[in-house]
């Protein structure tokens, strides 16, 4: 699969041209919908989610973010294929497949906009997507709002007067809105704040997770916050709570890397710098393993010990040091200990042309 | 990589310490780690789906007033216990009553007061899906290689363009 031919490859959102780009790699603002008149996704027949997927088909050509996008279906695609995709976070494990030992459902697809997209017979007919660099949920809200009023006026949505917008799941239902914030938090996790912060999340309807979604590990030390309720609270509303609160946290993960520094300067600098040669040296690499020493230097350059490196690379090496990308690199399947000699060498090259020096 | 405590068991958990200026980083496996007090909840996130399938399973224990089924894609209360999913738009209608009880209590409220939705005017949707259905078939003809039906469809899709 050729995913240069997408607008931007699919990861314009690693650019880290958005706000606060050093410590919040990403937001994201879904819309769960469903179209009326069939059953939701899990229950409908192979025949009706085929209809749903040829009805937001035709309605797409009519949609500026879509029209000159890509289309996927995703149940034709290899599984090399559909794994490339999810760890592109362009499609959830659900769509992928990946989720249960169903698999991958008939007429499971995704639409690949300029900046928005479309996931079609996910857990609800539709999963309207905006995903930017950085720390910028106004400018994600409005796109995905754009999307949804369009697409809207084209498809008749199962809307309840009192529930709102109805979805498969209760959790999703009203405004069928999860807003997130991936970001990085290891001064957090280093000073042990971080189980208070999180605690005091859960405590105000906030939640968070791993770097992949629902019930992933939290690995490297970042974090996707979002909201927990979608009910009963305007759009607006929750995505003000959450921008205020990932604030707060920018700033208490800004104060724990000053006192680290202050308290443990000579350790910490020694430990980012090992964190460092190990990816410029190593010839194997486990995926954890990467993850926590890119944690480290990206943690280095954020307090400006080294230098020379940008954020981008950092970012990009996140998503192609995993399995699905470096088998792409490679051209074939791998076996896993191949894919940490891969892994090993991608990432010695994307750091030696860029040689990160002492700031 | 083997628990740096116990060795036996596998490490899942990074427990770094930073203690009188120096940094040290410690491979657990989840027992052990549990035992010098480190909450693993780092590590692995609760699962949200689990609290959340405890709430389904509290809440639907048939509330008098709701349907044993929605009339429109068959799902039942039992259907819903065991996946946490609805089965369609109706089934809010079929099991209101329980569904009310189990939004306010995952949400703190079961009344939207986000955007309001209007659907698309009727003509439209039916012309929306006339087109689709014309084009459905305009592909089916081409595949087949019927050119004179597909003339003809393509005509007729051209008088709503
Ligand atoms: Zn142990
Ligand atoms: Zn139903």
């Amino acid at each position: 699969m050729d995913l240069s031919l997408l607008p931007d490859g699919g990861v314009g959102w690693l650019d880290a041209s958005g706000d606060h780009a050093d410590i919040v790699l990403s937001t994201r603002i879904r819309l769960a919908r469903n179209v009326e008149g069939y059953a939701f996704t899990p229950r409908a027949r192979d025949g009706e989610r085929l209809r749903v997927l040829s009805q937001i088909r035709e309605a797409a050509q009519h949609l500026r973010p879509l029209q000159a996008g890509m289309l996927l279906r995703v149940d034709e695609l290899p599984t090399l294929d559909r794994q490339l995709l999810h760890e592109r976070h362009l499609v959830s494990k659900e769509l992928a497949g990946f989720d249960g030992p169903a698999g991958v459902r008939t007429g499971a697809a995704v639409l690949l906009g300029d900046d928005v997209s479309l996931m079609v017979n996910e857990e609800d007919h539709l999963r309207l997507q905006a995903l930017r660099s950085g720390f910028e949920l106004p400018a994600a809200w409005r796109a995905v709002e754009q999307l949804d009023q369009d697409l809207g006026g084209r498809v008749p949505y199962a809307f309840h007067g009192e529930f709102g917008f109805l979805t498969a799941c209760p959790t999703n239902t009203g405004t069928g809105m999860r807003a997130s914030v991936l970001i990085h938090l290891p001064g957090l996790v280093l000073t042990k704040e971080i189980q208070k912060v999180l605690a005091g999340l859960q405590q105000i309807g906030l939640t968070y997770r791993g770097l992949y979604g629902e019930g992933s590990e939290v690995v490297g030390n970042f974090f996707q916050i979002s909201n927990q309720t979608t009910l009963g609270r305007s759009e607006e509303e929750l995505i003000d709570h959450l921008a205020q609160v990932v604030r707060r946290v920018i700033e208490k993960e800004e104060e724990a890397r000053r006192v680290l520094l202050r308290d443990a300067g000579t350790t910490v600098e020694d430990k980012l710098w090992r964190a460092y040669g190990t990816l410029r040296y190593a010839r194997s690499l486990t995926f954890e393993e990467a993850m926590n020493y890119l944690s480290g230097v990206r943690l280095a350059v954020g307090l400006k010990l080294i230098s020379g490196l940008s954020v981008y690379t950092l970012n990009k090496l996140l998503i192609f040091c995993q399995p699905a990308h470096l088998a792409y690199l490679e051209g074939r399947a791998l076996t896993e200990s191949e894919v940490h000699v891969a892994r090993a060498r991608y990432v010695r090259q994307a750091l030696s042309s860029e040689a990160g020096t002492a700031g | 990589m083997l628990c740096e405590n116990c060795k036996e068991r596998d490490a899942v958990v990074n427990l770094t310490q930073v203690k009188s200026g120096a940094v040290t980083q410690l491979h657990l496996c989840e027992k052990c780690a549990a035992e010098q007090g480190v909450e693993t909840s780092v590590a692995s996130p609760h699962s949200q789906i689990g609290d959340f399938l405890q709430a389904v399973q509290q809440q639907s224990l048939t509330v008098p007033g709701d349907q044993s089924s929605c009339h429109f894609c068959g799902a039942t209360t039992r259907d819903f216990r065991s996946s946490g999913r609805l089965g369609c738009a109706r089934c809010y209608g079929a099991f209101e009553r329980s569904l009310r009880e189990l939004l306010r209590r995952l949400h703190g409220n079961s009344r939207h007061t986000g955007r309001r939705y209007e659907p698309p005017a009727p003509e439209l949707l039916e012309q929306a899906s006339l087109v689709g259905q014309l084009k459905d078939r305009l592909r089916r003809a081409v595949e087949a290689e019927q050119f004179e039906l597909a003339a003809e469809l393509r005509d007729r899709l051209r008088t709503y363009e």
